[in-house]
């Protein structure tokens, strides 16, 4: 059975027809052709599927699209102002926290829910809070730094 | 993933007609479990009813020494809760520690203590607090809630509204985490309640369950040395990859030594 699921995808207003079964992944993918968000795992564990809907990283593997019927949902893809990066993107790129990329998206998009939520910010944290983001070449060191280095600028400090 | 129907219940009357009029129907509160669940047809349900848009099922409250969560708070918000940090810090930091941020962000504590996995963390909390669940129905004691692995006293058509938590003179969780999913391989929840000492262990057996002579010890004296020598046999305990029945049964002592130091702060 298929039905209309309309939302905002980075600031647009979309409409798809959905089975029940259809992942917001997968609306986004291959209903948008929002291909920046990927399926890593497909399991809820690696992360590389986190998008924010209503301000808030999930994991869209793991969310019906019905469930985002209305939401204002935010992927890679509306970060950047034209040519200028997110602050948190230009933080990965200036301190190399990428390798393959795969799991990049996923990384940005926790990593600015995870500034978003805290005042101050320190590698205990940011390590804790990456939890739910895999990645399989940095080995962290340079995404936990890419972090640290956005918070000041996303927070106005710098 | 096999398709189903999609439904979105506008009040708890509608979720309840709409799952017992479905041929096989479940509820969906965060889907944290069922959707991975339903991915890897474990389960096959005609109708997944979601519970999101229902007004009052979602709210935190502290009064008269009563923490009350509502069945569809997400764990980030018990997590992020002042209230709930000022009365039973011990709650907080245990929704802290589910899963990821991401996990927490939609995962529900109804959700999690409606499904009963052996490794969940807030059974442990339902017991170790003497929580009372609340359903659309009745209320049930925490102490005869979870009755098996993946089984609770919940009948069909019948869902978590919100579980009270009596706060506790002082109260702590420690968990050794499956380091890949954050599931826990022991978790043991200490609280000097009320009615005495209660000491609730999840993930190692098939559900959760209470240690009596650890209760008696910590009666006599709450302090880490009166559980350090208290073995529990292996015999019932889960035994898989991660962990053997008998390390489970050893990490049960050390983890309820660590969450009494814990709770003594």
């Amino acid at each position: 059975m298929t039905s209309t699921v309309s939302m905002t995808v980075n600031g647009k207003q979309v409409s798809a027809e959905c089975e029940g079964r259809t992942l917001l992944v997968q609306y986004l993918r291959e209903k948008l052709a929002l291909t920046g968000t990927h399926v890593g795992c497909d399991t809820s564990q690696c992360g590389a599927c986190v998008v924010h809907v209503d301000g808030i990283s999930v994991k869209s593997c793991t969310l019906l699209a019905h469930q985002a019927e209305g939401a204002d949902v935010v992927t890679i893809e509306g970060l950047a102002d034209g040519d200028t990066l997110h602050p948190m993107q230009e933080a990965f790129r200036e301190n190399h926290a990428l390798q393959c990329g795969f799991c990049t998206p996923g990384m940005v998009m926790s990593a600015i829910d995870m500034v978003n939520r805290h005042d101050t910010l320190d590698e205990k944290t940011v390590r804790h809070q990456l939890e739910g983001n895999l990645c399989r070449c940095t080995g962290y060191h340079n995404i936990v730094k890419a972090i640290l280095a956005a918070h000041p600028v996303m927070k106005g400090a710098a | 993933m096999y398709d189903f129907n999609y439904r979105k219940a506008s009040s708890v009357g509608d979720a309840v007609s709409a799952v017992t009029g479905a041929e096989d129907g479940r509820f969906l509160a965060g889907g944290m479990t069922i959707i991975p669940t339903i991915k890897q047809r474990l389960a096959k349900p005609s109708d997944l009813v979601d519970l999101a848009g229902i007004d009052g099922l979602a709210g935190i409250s502290v009064s008269g020494g009563v923490v009350e969560i509502g069945g569809m708070a997400r764990h980030a918000e018990v997590n992020a809760s002042a209230a709930v940090a000022d009365a039973i810090p011990a709650l907080a930091q245990l929704a802290g520690g589910i899963g990821d941020p991401q996990v927490r962000n939609r995962g529900t504590i109804g959700g999690s203590i409606a499904n009963n996995d052996p490794a969940a963390d807030y059974p442990a909390a339902v017991v170790g607090l003497g929580a009372t669940v609340h359903t659309n129905r009745r209320e049930i004691a925490g102490d005869a809630f979870f009755t098996g692995m993946f089984e609770t006293a919940l009948e069909d058509g019948e869902l978590v509204t919100k579980v009270s938590f009596p706060v506790p003179s002082k109260a702590a969780y420690m968990k050794f985490p499956n380091p890949a999913s954050r599931y826990a391989i022991v978790g043991v929840f200490v609280a000097a309640t009320a009615g005495g000492p209660r000491v609730a262990v999840t993930g190692a057996g098939p559900c959760v369950f209470r240690v009596a002579e650890m209760e008696q010890a910590l009666g006599g004296s709450f302090a880490p040395e009166a559980v350090a020598d208290i073995k529990i046999g292996d015999g019932d305990l889960n035994s898989d990859i991660h962990a053997s029945a008998e390390y489970r049964a050893h990490l049960v002592t050390v983890m309820a030594k660590r969450a009494v130091a814990r709770a003594n702060g």
